[in-house]
């Protein structure tokens, strides 16, 4: 098993939570992980990527070859298709499209938008909206993590180990309203590809 | 055995507790940032009293480090590569005297330039001072080199250099701790002429330096972090040096690799070694993420032996960092790309926080450049570096920390006037001040701005050593009290800020305006601690 994953986002919109609650529940599960940040100068605003790679055999690299990830995970649609030559031919992108609009040469919503759907295998969702409508607005991040489930080849209950953990020190009602931000992103997806 | 998932640099935090230290030194630098944070916020540390303020610059860090382990006790000093130039006269003399309390130096290089201004790889450092450096491959070697690190410095009596690069520092994987070492008393050393490096002294020194290179060759000859693999298709051979070694078998998960290899994590060169790869296989190639070191040492310059590749003949890039792509390219290998970037797709470089004090400062100080002609704006290192892009473009320099005040200072006695510089509070304190008093020593016509935003916005909000003090800093100086100004960078201030810096520019010498306004990102930090706090 291995799960090759590509973090993608901008500088503040805090991605590694995602890649944290991953960490937490696979670990000591027997699995193996490598995960590489980004920090310094682009955390100001910049574009920021994670490699995040799970697997039960020893990880080699720390970066994620090009067309090997299985999956982009993106809180912001631009940046899902920067880092598009990462993914594997039957890879999935699954992105925000809540737009971050911090540079004056930002492209048109439906040019970008209109690459996404070019794509054989994505999922597009408005994570925002879904962390609001389970009462916790602050969860989108666990929305996306939801949305990408399906094409992570460890289990609802493992991950929701791993938010727990995260979250464990801010009490179980925010653990809850994560692990539901998480459901409603698992079904949104399920749905959008039926 | 449990695992812990630790970012490379948080591994090397780790391991300098485990290992037994009484200090950690270091200036903020990414990215060794977080090694020293970590070491601050560790409970385990906090209740030995291990020290872990942060020091003005990476040269005070290096002597109070090397100052500890005169004393007996074992030590880590840390910093960005750039910080080991402004380190060297203390790193390069340390390695003659000797050590006492072990004592490693953690060098984190960044090629690619990620956060930095140049891509300079310490080893060659480690090699001109001629002490033992390791380079790890991964965290847990990252952690284990460092446990053991300090016995090696002991055993040798040398500081050893670890050195790591950004993708080591900034990823996490699973690492395995050690049983805790007790830390070492304080004592007085035997010799008390060995840190005394005058002439007559440091000759004999040095002699004793040279004498311990064969032992130093013979630990990398038998250490376990260099690995000789056998392979079968002796056609290439392939030395990988510390993290290339992953990259290299990233591109054989499936198969063996068919090559020998020779896998390269502590200098000096394991001469033997490379002896025998080079005597079973037709060519090499040399994978070193960094520049081309060992690589230049092997390259036969006549061209009539073993034929040597790597980043010099252009198998590999000869800048920036490796990735397992290049590796494969190198060993013919193909990725297979599906999809391209998109045309579309735009930069999305990093900018100054929305509200941000030094915004202000660069709006006043474009009003003024405005009329006096462009080209004049000595900057320097930090979030203020940003005043380079649009839409400000205020700043014309940013060369290494302090440069901005000496470089106006010469530029100003070359006749350009009105020259100005911005420097931050952290920058200023690092090495800004002796500029500021050479300035000040002559009476030359500078403006100088510090944009003091509290902290040390940059790296992440650490403490500034400025904190409290700019005003006395530069009194003391000899400043004329006349012509240091506070000013707080806020719109509403845009034209007191506009007539303060004109009217100083009328002033024939040295001038300070410090413009204070705490950086909003610790502003809000604060705020969340606060909040936390009444919660729980
Ligand atoms: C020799 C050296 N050490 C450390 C760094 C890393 N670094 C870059 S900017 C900076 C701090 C800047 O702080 P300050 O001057 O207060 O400016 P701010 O970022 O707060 O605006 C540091 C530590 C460096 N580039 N060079």
């Amino acid at each position: 098993m291995k799960a090759d994953i590509i973090l993608a986002g901008v500088g503040g919109q805090g991605i590694l939570s995602i890649a944290a609650a991953l960490g937490a529940a696979t670990l000591n599960e027997g699995l193996y992980l490598k995960q590489a940040e980004t920090h310094g100068m682009s955390q100001r605003g910049g574009a920021v990527v994670s490699h995040l790679r799970i697997a039960d055999y020893p990880i080699a690299s720390d970066l994620i070859p090009l067309g090997k990830a299985d999956i982009i995970i993106s809180v912001e649609p631009m940046e899902s298709l920067r880092y598009l030559p990462y993914l594997s031919e039957t890879g999935f992108l699954v992105t925000n499209e809540v737009i971050f609009e911090n540079i004056p040469n930002y492209p048109l919503s439906e040019k970008i938008f209109g690459e996404i759907k070019k794509l054989t295998n994505f999922v597009a969702l408005n994570a925002e909206q879904l962390a609001r409508d389970v009462g916790n607005p602050k969860a989108s991040n666990m929305v996306m993590l939801g949305a990408s489930s399906p094409f992570i080849e460890i289990s609802s209950e493992i991950i929701e180990k791993g938010i727990a953990k995260v979250f464990e020190r801010k009490g179980n009602l925010v653990v809850n309203s994560n692990i539901e931000a998480f459901r409603s992103g698992k079904d949104y997806a399920t749905k959008y590809l039926k | 055995m449990r695992k812990e998932l630790l970012l490379g640099a948080e591994a090397v935090g780790q391991a300098a507790i485990d290992g037994g230290i009484s200090g950690v030194y270091a200036y903020p630098g990414t990215p060794s940032t977080e090694i020293t944070e970590y070491i601050q916020a560790n409970k385990v540390a906090k209740e030995k009293g291990i020290n872990s303020f942060w020091s003005s610059n990476e040269k005070t860090a290096y002597e109070e480090a090397l100052g500890m382990s005169y004393a007996g006790k074992r030590a880590m000093v840390c910093m960005k590569h750039v910080g080991l130039n402004v380190a060297a006269d203390a790193f390069v003399n340390s390695a003659i005297t000797g050590i006492r309390g072990g004592l490693v130096v953690t060098v984190a290089d960044d090629p690619s330039m990620h956060s930095s201004q140049n891509e300079q790889d310490s080893r060659f450092y480690g090699k001109f001072a001629m002490i033992p450096v390791l380079e790890p491959s991964n965290q847990q070697e990252a952690y284990d080199m460092v446990y053991d690190g300090f016995e090696l410095s002991e055993k040798t009596g040398l500081p050893v250099m670890l050195r790591i690069t950004t993708r080591l520092a900034h990823s996490r994987a699973g690492v395995v701790k050690k049983e805790p070492k007790k830390e070492d008393e304080v004592s007085i050393p035997e010799n008390l002429k060995q840190f005394l490096l005058l002439p007559a002294f440091a000759r004999k020194s040095y002699v004793k330096l040279l004498g311990k290179q064969g032992q130093l060759a013979e630990l990398a000859e038998n250490s376990s972090y260099n690995q000789y693999i056998e392979g079968d298709d002796k056609s290439l051979g392939i030395i990988c040096c510390g993290i290339a070694f992953n990259y290299l078998n990233e591109n054989y998960i499936e198969k063996k690799c068919p090559y020998p290899v020779l896998k390269i994590s502590q200098y000096p060169l394991p001469e033997k070694m490379i002896r025998k790869i080079e005597g079973e296989c037709d060519e090499l190639l040399v994978i070193e993420e960094g520049y081309p070191l060992l690589e230049e040492l092997l390259k036969d310059f006549f061209l009539k032996g073993t034929k040597v590749s790597g980043r010099l003949d252009g198998a590999l890039p000869r800048a920036g960092e490796l990735t397992p792509d290049h590796v494969g390219v190198a060993l013919g290998l193909r990725p297979p790309v599906e999809y391209k970037i998109p045309e579309i797709v735009a930069n999305r470089p990093p900018s100054l926080c929305q509200g941000c004090g030094h915004q202000d400062v660069y709006q006043a100080l474009n009003e003024v450049v405005a009329d006096v002609g462009e080209g004049r704006v000595f900057s320097d290192i930090g979030c203020y570096a940003l005043g380079a892009l649009p839409p400000y473009e205020t700043i014309n320099t940013c060369v290494d920390m302090g440069a901005s005040v000496t470089m106006a200072k010469g530029a100003a006695d070359a006749g350009l006037f009105p020259v100005f510089t911005v420097i931050g509070d952290s920058t200023f304190t690092h090495s800004g001040i002796t500029g500021l008093l050479d300035a000040v020593n002559e009476n030359v016509n500078i403006n100088v701005i510090i944009v003091d935003n509290e902290t040390v916005a940059m790296t992440g909000g650490q403490e500034s050593s400025a904190l409290g003090n700019l005003e006395s800093i530069c009194l003391g100086v000899g400043v004329d009290p006349e012509h240091l100004k506070v000013v707080v960078p806020l719109r509403k201030n845009h034209n007191q800020m506009v007539s303060m810096i004109r009217e100083e520019m009328g002033y024939d010498g040295v001038s300070v305006i410090i413009a204070r306004r705490p950086c909003i990102q610790k502003v809000a930090r604060e705020k969340k601690k606060i909040k936390a706090q009444k919660e729980s």
